[in-house]
């Protein structure tokens, strides 16, 4: 008997109603994911990944078919999905401990435990030297693990994440990347990546699931067999991306013909 | 860097905010006193010259104010009885504030969150919106008596809308991103008024009760000169009846100090608690 999965999307469609005008962002899209998998989605921009990243999510009701989460359907959001946004999301008016302390003490933890938790995870990110500053006074790299604490902090079993990298320069991007590979090995999580970066995909995922726009489906999965920690600048892995890049770019060619 | 390794070893600190060293200080006061000494001056030597004949002179204004504060000078009506109408005045402008910033904010978060209230209550306010505090003047005489009650009331409409209307659009105006981050984390929509909504419009709340707090204090002397017998709006009506135009003017300089203390505790307060805010700090 197969494992059960920790996620399992089965022919979610979404269409948005704008201005009375009807887009379908997402049509017939099956995903299965299994816990501890890290996947990454890419594809075009406007071929619904952040749509998907968000019914998965809770915050949008698919129009078909249905999302579940260890079989439950996801009905709305919860702390078991831990989203990270690529604008970071978090209170301005709140400290780096006080940001991570809010699932916990939001979910009623006693005070002692919080304060525990909210240490481990401020010393997990580096952040131990900024942990009484606001957000506004943080680099985006740093606030971006402010936003990974949060939701490891909380119990999510499985992280969402949007495109977290996407404002960063590439050395912050580079070094986030090691240390959610890291943190990821370490515990277990299950990962939803959303990336516009072939290489960003396959230096970080077990799979990559490439979608298509007009409208948004999900077009292929690759399975990422190199072994870890990778090198992008192995020959390995440029062969990998090549095939990636070709293949990528056939949707567009398809799409444009 | 991995994770669980040296803190920021490479990361950029925040600026450090260093208090402005003395002669810094120094030197803005300077230059905030040139534009009032140069004014001054001039007011000085327009006297002295004869341009200007019915205004008395600066030194005039001065001996006024210090026999108005504790009088010894002329020792009339007015001497010594400075601390007595700037109380009423200010009694009337903190009473009136007060209350209308207890019901300005409440209502303006309901206003802001709750569709059934704003369709109920938005058109209405907004229609009233237009008539100046003056013009409720004569109204506010027929209802309320030629008084106090009458001043205190204008200074609360004066001082509603300006909270009300920042108030309604700071608890418009929170990201939504905030909602979805804080219902993620596990935060109830209910725990969510006091954990996202209330922080969140903080800023413009304040807001709204700082142009409040101006426009009571703007409010008052109009608010004052439907015949009480007390206050600094009474005083600068007497002063014009009279003909005592170094009344008129102590009694303008006394509401310019008071409004400018009260707002710079305002501020004071408001920096205080919106720390985290970039356009707050100070
Ligand atoms: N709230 C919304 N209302 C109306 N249309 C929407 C909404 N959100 C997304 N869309 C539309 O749905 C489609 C898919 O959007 P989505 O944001 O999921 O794409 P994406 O793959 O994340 O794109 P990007 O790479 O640019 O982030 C787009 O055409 C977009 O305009
Ligand atoms: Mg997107």
């Amino acid at each position: 008997m197969a494992e059960l999965p920790i996620l399992d999307v089965r022919g979610v469609g979404k269409i948005y109603e704008l201005n009375g005008q009807k887009i379908e962002a997402l049509r017939g899209a099956d995903l299965v994911v299994r816990k501890g998998e890290l996947v990454c989605l890419i594809g075009a921009s406007g071929c619904g990944k952040s749509t998907l990243l968000r019914i998965v999510a809770g915050f949008e009701k698919p129009t078909s078919g249905q999302a579940l989460m260890w079989d439950k359907p996801i009905t709305g959001p919860a702390p078991d999905r831990g989203m990270v946004f690529q604008d970071y999301g978090l209170f301005p008016w709140l400290t780096v401990r006080q940001n991570i302390g809010f699932g916990p003490s939001s979910r009623g933890l006693p005070k002692a435990e919080v304060r525990d938790t909210v240490e481990r995870f401020v010393t997990m990110v580096g952040l131990t030297r900024f942990a009484d500053a606001y957000p506004h006074q943080l680099s985006g790299g740093m606030k971006q693990r402010v936003a990974i604490a949060r939701v490891l902090a909380n119990d999510a079993e499985m992280v969402l994440m949007d495109e977290p990298f996407g404002a960063l320069d590439a050395m912050t991007r580079e070094r986030l990347q090691d240390e959610l590979l890291e943190i990821w090995q370490r515990t277990k999580l299950t990962v939803l990546f959303v990336t516009h970066s072939i290489e960003e995909a396959i230096f970080l995922a077990d799979r990559v699931v490439v979608m298509e726009p007009g409208p948004g489906r999900i077009a292929s999965e690759h399975r990422i067999d190199l072994p870890r920690p990778r090198d992008v600048a192995s020959p390995e892995f440029n062969e990998v991306r090549r095939e990636m890049s070709a293949r990528l770019h056939s949707h567009h060619a398809r799409k444009a013909a | 860097m991995s994770a669980g390794a040296v803190p920021g070893t490479a990361e950029a600190e925040p600026a450090p905010r260093v208090p402005s060293p003395w002669p810094a200080r120094l030197r803005a006061t300077w230059m905030a006193l040139i534009v009032p000494l140069t004014l001054l001056a001039f007011w000085h030597f327009a006297v002295k010259w004869g341009w200007m004949q019915l205004i008395p002179s600066p030194y005039d204004v001065g001996e006024y104010m210090i026999d108005f504060a504790v009088g010894g000078i002329w020792d009339d009506a007015f001497s010594a009885t400075l601390h007595i109408h700037l109380l009423a005045s200010m009694s009337r402008v903190y009473g009136g504030f007060a209350l209308a910033a207890i019901v300005a904010v409440p209502l303006g978060i309901l206003i802001g969150r709750n569709e059934m209230v704003r369709a109920l209550l938005d058109p209405f306010l907004q229609l009233m919106r237009p008539v100046p505090v003056t013009a409720w003047l004569p109204l506010s005489m027929i209802l309320f008596g030629l008084g106090a009650r009458s001043a205190f009331f204008l200074v609360f409409l004066g001082a509603f809308y300006p909270i009300l209307l920042n108030t309604i659009f700071g608890v418009r105006s929170v990201e939504k991103r905030l909602f979805e981050a804080a219902s993620m984390l596990g935060c109830s929509e209910t725990a969510q008024f006091f954990k996202v909504v209330l922080p969140a419009s903080l800023p413009s709340i304040f807001t709204g009760l700082r142009l409040g707090l101006g426009l009571a204090w703007f409010v008052i002397v109009v608010g004052e000169m439907t015949g009480v017998p007390q206050g600094l709006g009474a005083v600068i009506m007497d002063g014009r009846t009279l003909s005592r135009t170094e009344l008129v003017i102590c009694g303008m300089i006394v509401i310019g100090v008071a409004g400018f203390i009260s707002d710079r505790i305002v501020v004071m307060v408001m920096n205080r608690l919106l720390r985290w805010s970039p356009s707050h700090h100070g």
